[in-house]
């Protein structure tokens, strides 16, 4: 038994299924809104976050343009229903989630194999200008009848089993990808992959050395990253219903990067803080300015934009290393270990 | 033919305001290695104090540039002092969420001032009406003329400033290598600060250009989003090291977007300015204007 704990591969699934049991639990226990305005989302954002967790801080690549592929993954999950599957059981939920990772996988592919040429802020600038650029196609006059515009596609969601409301059903569903995403890097993190990334990340040179090939490792990290954010964009399409520009703007790429960020650089335990935060702080400021009522809206309805962009500051001059990295402080302070692995990394330094 | 000139010519103009951001980045870049999303935010709110003062008081054109760039240079110093330097030595993304951080901000300031929902309009400086060759009118106006010379008397002033004088000398120094200025007695904090406040002040006037280029420009984000991101992409395809590049690549950019725009479709300038920066970088990737440095081992 404790031969089989210690492998990796048993541990993560036990971990996975007992998060899946205690989710559900959490699900059916909170009021069905809840489910639907803070686990859902939050759920989403960690499969985004997770990946781009991977991708920046063990691989060592910037992206400023994740919501570029969430975007990708929605859109192939409404393109799919409209024109292929037009039923909506949750047999087909699987697979068209399913197709939207291997689409924007593939997508991840063909922008990794630019990305693997550059370095530091020049591929910062080609994944914000990805992301910028990639929602107008929506409005691109040759391709607008095919994407629905500035208003987007419809997604129809899935069927919820009886006796279970809809609210709660699709909750359980993001919660459900965002488990098997986090259990299916963790794995990687800890295996011949996840150690590849972090030996081109720390030194490319060496890495090439030691047999790696750098350019396929650095485009493998963006496969898994973007498949990621994929699925991520996909069940946030199942959840909005629609699959529309608006939803994949810049402010979306920014705030999985500073959940990646402010959870801590490479830690998976550190992008489901990170999204806890970018997803519940928004909300809690809104609930704030109407308990303050303010008179004037204009004041009231900033007051969560402004909250978002203090705490920001104020986290990255208050704990340089993300939560996951003030937690861990904490830790050995408290059982006086010296520290043991280092999965933090510093991108974007030289070029 | 005609069109063809017509275009450049109004890429150009579009081109200098693209090259005046992408150079504050790059004065910023260079000081302090980080880059700068906050510039987009800033010049956002400068151009907004200038329009409250010309548009709501009648202020002078000229007067509420001077003002904006002011503005421009005080909240560029408060940003590097205070927000900037603290996370300069840490890990390189931080700064990147500190300016993150600081754009949200100044959106959420600027929203809560002038409010979201109404994009207003900026009167131009000069005449948007083209000249005229002969029959036929031109895509470049007075105000297109204005542009490209405030630009690039700007960019001499600049030139002069880092090239002519000991301030500047200092300034590279301080960037060059901060340890070794220090050691020589040039404050380097203190220069550093300069760097961003001369930075911000040429966004200012970047900002207070561009809005008067296009009707409901001012709007706390948006316009001023694509204009960063232009800004950058300019940057970038000179070679984020080389304020040369970064006048070349705001010129390059704003005349191939300008061509895009009229012979392929105009709904999608930001998808032409990613595929003009990934064919530049495919095959320099580090910008036009970049030395070739062997990779340090």
């Amino acid at each position: 038994m404790r031969g089989l704990l210690r492998s990796n591969l048993v541990r993560h699934t036990l971990l996975a299924l007992v998060g899946i049991g205690l989710l559900w639990l959490l699900i059916s226990a909170l009021p069905g809104y809840r489910s639907s305005n803070q686990i859902a989302p939050i759920a989403y954002t960690v499969c985004a976050a997770a990946g781009l967790s991977v991708l920046v801080g063990q691989s060592g690549q910037i992206s400023l343009g994740h919501g570029a592929f969430m975007a990708v993954g929605a859109y192939t999950m409404a393109l799919l229903q409209e024109h292929w599957v037009t039923g909506h059981s949750n047999l087909q939920l699987v697979g068209l989630l399913a197709a939207s990772v291997v689409v924007s996988a593939l997508f991840g592919a063909v922008v990794g194999v630019a990305a693997a040429r550059l370095r530091g802020p020049y591929l910062a600038g080609v994944t914000l200008a990805l992301a910028l650029g990639l929602p107008t196609l929506a409005s691109y006059d040759r391709l607008s009848g095919t994407l629905g515009g500035s208003s987007g596609l419809t997604v129809l969601p899935p069927v919820s089993p009886a006796g279970i409301d809809d609210s709660r059903w699709q909750a359980f569903i993001c919660c459900v990808a965002a488990v098997i995403v986090l259990w299916f890097l963790a794995n990687i993190s800890r295996s011949r992959v996840g150690r590849s990334f972090r030996a081109v990340r720390d030194d490319e040179i060496a890495a090439s050395l030691a047999g790696l090939s750098v350019a396929r490792v650095q485009v493998l990290a963006f496969v898994l990253s973007a498949g990621c954010a994929g699925l991520g964009g996909a069940l946030l399409a199942m959840l909005s219903l629609t699959a529309g520009p608006l939803a994949f703007q810049l402010s979306l790429s920014f705030a999985l990067l500073a959940a990646v960020v402010f959870g801590g650089l490479g830690s998976l335990a550190g992008a489901v803080y990170g999204s806890i935060l970018i997803v519940l702080l928004p909300q809690w400021s809104q609930d704030l300015a109407s308990a303050l009522s303010i008179g004037s809206a204009k004041i009231s309805n900033n007051i969560p934009l402004m909250v978002y962009g203090v705490v920001l500051a104020l986290a990255m001059l208050a704990a340089p290393n993300g939560l996951h990295g003030l937690l861990r402080q904490l830790a050995r302070a408290a059982t006086g270990r010296r520290p043991v692995r280092k999965l933090t990394s510093r991108p974007m330094e030289g070029t | 033919m005609f069109q063809f000139l017509n275009l450049t010519l109004n890429g150009v103009s579009t081109g200098m305001i693209y090259a005046a951001v992408a150079l504050a980045l790059v004065m910023i870049w260079r000081a302090t290695r980080i880059v700068n999303f906050a510039q987009g935010g800033m010049l956002m709110f400068t151009t907004f104090i200038a329009w409250e003062l010309t548009e709501q008081h009648n202020v002078n054109y000229w007067v509420a540039l001077a003002v904006a760039i002011a503005a421009g240079l005080v909240i560029g110093a408060v940003a590097e002092r205070f927000l900037v330097r603290p996370v300069e030595n840490g890990p390189p993304l931080n700064a990147v969420i500190v300016t993150l951080g600081l754009l949200i901000f100044l959106q959420a300031l600027a929203g809560m001032i002038w409010g979201n929902g109404q994009a207003y309009s900026y009167s131009p400086g000069f005449s948007i009406i083209g000249y005229r060759a002969g029959s036929r009118t031109l895509l470049f106006s007075p105000n297109d003329l204005y542009i490209v010379i405030a630009v690039t008397a700007v960019v001499l002033f600049l030139y002069v400033l880092f090239q002519r004088t000991s301030l500047g000398l200092q300034m590279r120094a301080a960037a060059f290598s901060p340890e070794v200025a220090r050691m020589l007695g040039v404050r380097v904090g203190r220069l550093l600060t300069a760097g961003w406040a001369l930075a911000a002040a040429l966004g200012a006037l970047a900002g207070v250009l561009a809005a008067g280029t296009q009707p409901g420009y001012v709007t706390p984000s948006g316009p001023f989003d694509s204009l960063l991101v232009f800004g950058f992409t300019a940057a970038v395809i000179g070679g984020l090291d080389s304020p040369v590049g970064a006048v070349v690549g705001g010129l390059l950019l704003g005349i191939l977007l300008s061509y895009a725009g009229s012979y392929i479709s105009n709904n999608i300038p930001t998808m032409y300015a990613f595929l003009i920066l990934l064919a530049v970088l495919m095959v320099r990737p580090n910008g036009l204007f970049s030395r070739t440095t062997a990779r340090r081992v």
